[in-house]
């Protein structure tokens, strides 16, 4: 039931995305583009996902656990730090060159094109190297 | 129907997306936290459905209507290859990226998906600016 609903939530993830033109990157860098042709729509499909997600989530919430899980795992970090704002920049700069972020990439990886392929791995290789890292600088600092 | 008024729709539908994966798993639908953790973690069963949803999705549209929605590439696969090792590196990092913090995070008032959301718009605008209108013509 778990793993349905979770392919049920993928699937409609995608829908949304495919639908509003997110999966097309020009559509995407268009938004960014503030200085050429600007084109709003990515702030179109932000103000539906986050409105919905905002008025759904209070009413999921009114319940003491999921239907499916034994609670809520929300983020319990509040500190606004180097790596957070590093992490983000970084991603910025990588999102304003292609104008792919992670869930069009892998929306647009079942179209078959090559160059999506390598965006992809590239991103999964910076995942890993990411985690390394932490991995790495946690252990340093627990001596 | 008018691209603006698909993008309210398809933001709605990712809204109800993440409602339903909190509801019933009772976690963020942050896309680069699920998909990074297919390749790390222990719990990995759900994360590949939802990926797997995710794949499903474009190919449902093509039988659907003919059109997967998906576009083309504007720049050749060196630069997708960078732009994809920088994605991968500043959402694990900064702990989330466009669903994670611009959707979920926001929708929770979180101060930390707020900050994080407006750095990587801004460094996406101040890239785009860069490359379309200071480098443009030296090759990308």
């Amino acid at each position: 039931m778990k793993i349905l609903m979770a392919l049920a939530a993928g699937l409609l993830f995608g829908l949304g995305l495919s639908l509003a033109g997110m999966t097309q990157p020009a559509v995407v860098l268009g938004f960014l583009d503030v200085a050429g042709a600007w084109n709003p729509q990515l702030l179109f499909v932000m103000a539906g996902a986050v409105l919905t997600t905002a008025v759904g989530y209070r009413l999921v919430w009114r319940r003491s656990m999921p239907w499916l899980a034994t609670g809520f795992a929300l983020p319990r970090a509040t500190r606004i730090d180097a790596r957070l704002l590093g992490g983000a920049a970084l991603f910025g700069i990588g999102w304003g060159i292609a104008g792919y972020c992670p869930g069009p990439a892998l929306v647009a990886l079942a179209g078959g094109i090559g160059s999506v392929g390598v965006l992809v791995a590239a991103m999964a290789l910076g995942w890993w190297l990411a985690a390394q890292w932490q991995a790495r600088t946690s252990n340093r600092l627990r001596g | 129907m008018h691209p603006w008024l698909l993008a309210v729709l398809g933001g709605v539908l990712v809204g109800l997306s993440a409602v339903l994966l909190m509801a019933m798993l009772g976690r963020i639908a942050g896309i680069s936290g699920i998909a990074s953790g297919v390749l790390a973690e222990s719990d990995r069963a759900w994360r590949i459905a939802f990926v797997a949803g995710l794949l499903a999705a474009p190919l449902l549209l093509f039988a659907v209507r003919g059109d997967s929605g998906i576009g083309t590439p504007v720049v050749r696969w060196p630069w997708m290859a960078v732009a994809g090792l920088l994605v991968g590196l500043g959402t694990r990092l900064g702990s989330g990226c466009t669903s994670g913090h611009g959707v979920c995070g926001i929708a929770r008032l979180s101060p930390r998906s707020l900050v994080a959301t407006v750095v990587f718009v801004l460094f996406g605008m101040c890239t785009v600016y860069l490359v379309r209108h200071v480098l443009a013509g030296a090759g990308t």
